[in-house]
Parts: structure tokens; sequence; C-alpha cells
């Protein structure tokens, strides 16, 4: 029980951190009409900086701030050179451009960094458990990570629905040239969401950095999940990334934890065994194609709201 | 009027000759290394024009062709495994993998469009993927070597590379009669008026679902054979032949080379690997005036142009090389 427990909070945990993921992904797509292959380049490039910044500064908290802006910085003038060229486009091209992109930040990031990865070390004040239920003890990092992304799952509601940008946003999705038309400067409005979207998927690569390691190649796997999550949850709608995003996590999580031994349970220990490792690592990508087999727009399509 | 002499059609029919002379080369030269380049480049030309029949002339942005590639190496090499070794079975078995999967995937995916199918095609080729790493009998992670290459009740012997390098050849020549008959003929129309129109379509009365599902199995399967190809030549499959990556490079070679037109995906392929291959060497010649030290170290960065010049040329050529070729061609005549 305990264990299931942990299972539990860890699904949560990586959940909330899909969603930062996926919520400037469906941001950009939602918005801009733009397919961003390179998001995960961004995860990417928000652990490197943090990892260095962190180094530098000797402090956990200042280097993530200051990876925070780097990323931030990063997106915008990513947005300003390459990506604003993109928009309107063929879905095809912006998944050529982006791929582009893709080997640009991979090969970048080995130049400046090295092909051998880094470590960002848990800061110490974070590195024990804390008792968050009685008898239960949880990683006091894992638990601030939770605690962080529903902050920002918050904010990001407020700005998005209580806020004078929120509103421009909401408008730019539906209709960009008449926002255009009433005098709204929409490709600063545009430059400001990717970069929004750019300082999400850093906060996610930083925080997701001290659990794993800091490599070239590390949002590649990560950014499809993300993709995952949006098509799921409908395109454009940051409710349907959380929703998609936190069933992605407990899927991913509590199914790498329990379906092997339910596994070998229904198919004896041979044949359970074998199949577990493929069948777990594949339940989410079954997940979508039901989902999308179902509903071909997703839970929260736009349209349907 | 259109003259059959275009710099487009010399520049496809000296490519031809030069494929298939190329083994002259190697024989006066001795140069092994080409013939192995140029067997791979074949290869994936082949995959590349399969991808470009759904891709191009039908408008399916499929971005999971990479697992028909390893669907049918994975096959060749697992029947391989299990002592089968003829190219009878083994080939045959590759297609019939590839048409299964091409029709359970399409038929499933075809539901949706836009952005969706773009990613319901690729969470099938990640299960693919997964579903191959986590075979342990094969290897899993590490993938698997051929004990020997497909037989041909020692009528072909393909462990000779020449030989191996014009079964390849013939075989991408043959698929791009295939997809050229198929795309002139009343099945390719229909493709490329749903690829314009597909309600249009529909509304005159044909079931467009079924075109579409046909293509997607033609073409997964075409690619599967290509798969069943490159295990022989690398002597080897592994899960990450299937990774999405690899589905990108596919259609990096067919934009590259120019969409929707029957050569295109060829020259694609042979400029995506030549670039892969020769542009280390091109930054090191660049670099070297400049910074000797640092010439060869720089030449390892080679992604770092690749990247931004596939950006370029989604953004200012979107034709290809094919494009690229029709225009200049078209200017040299209108000067004469």
């Amino acid at each position: 029980m305990t264990l299931f427990i942990e299972q539990c909070l860890n699904g949560l945990q990586f959940g909330l951190l899909l969603f930062l993921l996926a919520a400037g992904l469906t941001l950009v797509f939602g918005i801009m009409d733009l397919v961003n292959l390179a998001h995960g380049s961004l995860y990417m490039l928000g652990a490197y900086f943090a990892a260095t910044f962190a180094a530098w500064t000797g402090s956990f908290l200042l280097g993530a701030v200051l990876a925070l802006v780097a990323t931030l910085i990063v997106g915008m003038v990513l947005e300003v050179v390459a990506m604003r060229r993109l928009y309107g486009r063929d879905h095809l091209d912006h998944v050529l451009g982006t791929f582009g992109l893709i080997l640009f930040f991979d090969e970048g990031v080995r130049l400046i960094w090295g092909p051998g990865g880094l470590s960002l070390p848990v800061p110490s004040w974070l590195n024990r458990s804390i008792e968050i239920l009685p008898g239960i003890q949880y990683s006091a990092y894992r638990f601030a990570i939770i605690v962080v992304t529903l902050a920002v799952a918050a904010f990001l509601y407020i700005l998005v629905m209580r806020t004078r940008i929120g509103m421009l946003i909401r408008a730019g999705a539906s209709n960009r040239e008449m926002v255009g038309a009433l005098g709204v400067n929409i490709k600063l409005l545009y430059t400001l969401v990717f970069g929004l979207g750019a300082a999400l998927a850093g906060l996610a690569g930083l925080m997701q950095a001290p659990i794993l390691t800091v490599q070239i190649g590390m949002g590649e796997n990560i950014v499809i999940l993300a993709f995952v999550i949006t098509v799921i949850g409908g395109i454009g709608s940051i409710r349907g990334a959380l929703v998609a995003a936190l069933l992605v996590g407990f899927i991913d999580t509590l199914g790498r934890a329990f379906f092997p031994q339910i596994l070998v349970e229904l198919l004896g220990r041979q044949a359970g065994s074998t199949a577990a490792p493929a069948l777990s690592s594949m339940l989410i990508y079954i997940l979508m194609a039901v989902i999308l087999v179902v509903k071909p727009q997703g839970l929260f399509s736009a349209n349907s709201r | 009027m259109r003259s059959a002499l275009t710099l487009r059609n010399i520049v496809t029919a000296a490519l031809v000759i030069g494929l298939v002379l190329l083994p002259l080369y190697v024989a006066l030269t001795g140069d092994r290394f080409v013939l192995i380049l140029f067997t791979r480049i074949v290869i994936l030309a082949m995959a590349a024009v399969s991808l470009n029949l759904i891709l191009g002339y039908a408008g399916m942005m499929s971005f999971g062709h990479a697992a028909f590639l390893g669907l049918g190496g994975y096959t060749t090499a697992i029947l391989s495994f299990e002592g089968v070794h003829s190219g009878f079975l083994q080939w045959p078995a590759a297609i019939a993998v590839s048409a299964l999967f091409a029709l359970a995937v399409g038929a499933l995916s075809l539901r949706t469009r836009g952005v969706y199918f773009i990613m319901i095609t690729l969470a099938f080729a990640q299960m693919a993927y997964y579903m191959a790493s986590g075979m342990a009998r094969y290897g899993g992670d590490d993938g698997l070597s051929l004990e020997s290459r497909s037989t041909f009740a020692g009528l072909l012997n393909l462990s000779n590379k020449t030989t191996f390098y014009y079964v390849c050849l013939a075989l991408l020549l043959g698929t791009i009669l295939l997809v050229w008959r198929l795309t002139n003929s009343r099945f390719g129309m229909v493709l490329q008026g749903v690829r314009s129109n597909e309600s249009r379509m529909s509304a005159i009365g044909y079931p467009t679902f079924r075109y579409k599902l046909t293509a997607f199995v033609i073409a997964g399967t075409l690619c599967g054979l290509a798969g069943a190809l490159i295990a022989n030549h690398t002597d080897f499959v592994s899960p990450s032949m299937m990774f999405w990556t690899r589905s990108g490079d596919l259609i990096v070679m067919v934009v590259l080379g120019g969409m929707g037109t029957l050569f295109g995906p060829v020259f694609g392929a042979l400029a995506l690997l030549f670039l892969e291959q020769f542009l280390p060497t091109l930054i090191n010649m660049a670099v070297r005036p400049f910074n000797p030290a640092g010439a060869a170290k720089a030449g390892e960065y080679w992604q770092l142009v690749l990247g931004p010049l596939l950006l370029f040329i989604v953004l200012f050529a979107r034709g290809g090389i094919d494009g690229l070729l029709k225009k200049l061609g078209g200017k040299h005549s209108s000067h004469e």
C-alpha cells in the first residue's frame, strides 16, 4: 500500500511535469498553429543552463532563476529569427524546419558543453524525505516539484483566463486577423507566447535535471510524450493538456510499476515477464491510439468545448 | 512545347545511368566504400520513394514510416535467427508483416486528419519501437545480428557486394516504375485529387478512405521490402532504426528531393546521405584557412550546418532539388 501511494505520487509528479511541457506546446499549437518539434530542445537547454548556472553561483535557486530567464530569451530570439517565418505554412514545413532546429540545438549543446552530459545535484535542503501522510515518507525534492508545478498551473490559469494578456491570447487563438485589425501588436504577442512556452519547457527541464542526467537528446523522448498529451487533450486546450498530462503520468508510472506483475499473473511467469517491458512502454501510445480512434479531435477539442 | 530534353530529364537520366554503371567505377578504382555507401543510398531512396507515394502524391503526412523499415528488417532478422535463411521465405514474410501492420495502422489512423494524423502515425511507430526493444529473445535494445544474408537457392549470392547492389537497384527502379504507373492511373488521379481537396472528391462519390488506405498499405509494403534489404545490408537490426528521428530523416529526403515528383526522393536520399558523409570534410576545408588547428574538430559539428540548412530549404526552396532543376532548366530554355 505504501508503495502504491508512493507510485501514485510519482505519477502525479511526472504528469505535472509533462503538463509544463505540454502547456507550452499546446499554447503555441493553438495560437500560432505551429508544430514545434524543437520544444524538447528548449527542455534540454533549460536543464543545461540550470546545471551551468547552479555550478557558477553555487545556489540551486539562483541557477534555476537564471536558467529560466535564459530559456525565455532563447525562446524569444528563436521565435524572431526562425519560427515567425513558419507561421501560416503547411504542417509539413513545421515538422521539417523544427526537425532541423533539433539537429542544430543538439550539436550546439555538444559544441558548448561537450558530449559527456552534466549533473545537477539536488539542493541539500531538499535532499531528504518528508512525512507527507502519517507513516508515508516521500522525497522532498519530488514533493517540491509537485508544489511548483501546481503553482505554475494556477498561474497559467489566472494568466490566460483572468488577465488582459490572457484575453488577447485567447482572442488570438480564435481569430488572429481580427485581433491584429483591432490594433493589437500580434507579432509581439506571438513572441511573448513563444517565450512563455520556452520558459515552461525550460522549467520542466531544470526540475527534471536532478532526477535524470542532463544529456544531449534528453528532450527527444519526452517531447513525443508532450505531443501525445497535446493530442489526447485536444490541440489548444490547456485544460485538456492538464487532464491528459495527469492521465499519461499516472498510466506511465503505474504501468511500469505494476503492469508487469499483472501480466505475470495473467499470462504466467514466462510469457508475462517477456511481454511486460514492451507492453508497459507502449501503454500510453495505445491509450492515445484508442482515444484518437474514438474521438479524432482529442478529449477537449477547441471546437466542441 | 515541352521537349523531352529538359535539364531535369537529362540530370535524371544521368543519375540512373550513373547508378547502373557505378559498380564499373568501383571495379576500376577498387573503392569498395563507395559501393557500400551507394547501396545504402539506393535502399533508403526506395523507402523515400514509398513514403513519397502517400506524402507527396496523396498528401498524407505520415510521421511513422521508419516503422516499416524496422518491421521488414526485424522479420528478416528474426527468421534468420530462427534458422530460416531462404530469401524466398524471408522477403515475402517481411512484405506480409509490413502490409498487415500498414493495414491496421492505416485503418485506425486515417480516421483522423491534419496534425492528429501526424501524431497517431508517430504513436504507432513508437509502439513498434518499444515492441522491438522489449523482445528480449531477439536482443532487445541491443539489436540483433544476422548470421548470414538471405539465400536464394544458389541463384543469387547477396554476400557479393556487387550482386547485392544490383538487387537493390533493380528493386528501387521497380518501385519507381510501380509508383509511376500508379500515379498515372485512375487510382493515382483520385489520390492526387484527395490531396488537393478531399471533401470535393468524396462529394463526387469517391470512397476516399478506401483509396487512401490502399495507398497507405502499398507504401508500407514497399518500405517493408526496403527494410528487408537494409537488414541484409548492415547484417544487423536494432530498435533505433524505428526511432522517430529516423522517420524524420525519410521525410527530409522526400522534401529535400521534391515532394510528389517521381525521382525527387532519390535525389533527396542521395543529397542527405552525401551531406552526412561529406559535410564534415567540407566544413573542415572551409575552416582550415582561418583556424588550422580547429579545422578537424569543426568538421565533427556538421549537424550545426545541416539543421539550419533544412530550415532554409523549407523556407526558401520548397520544390526541393527537383523543383530547382525544373526552374534552372526553365530559365535556360527561355534564354535560347
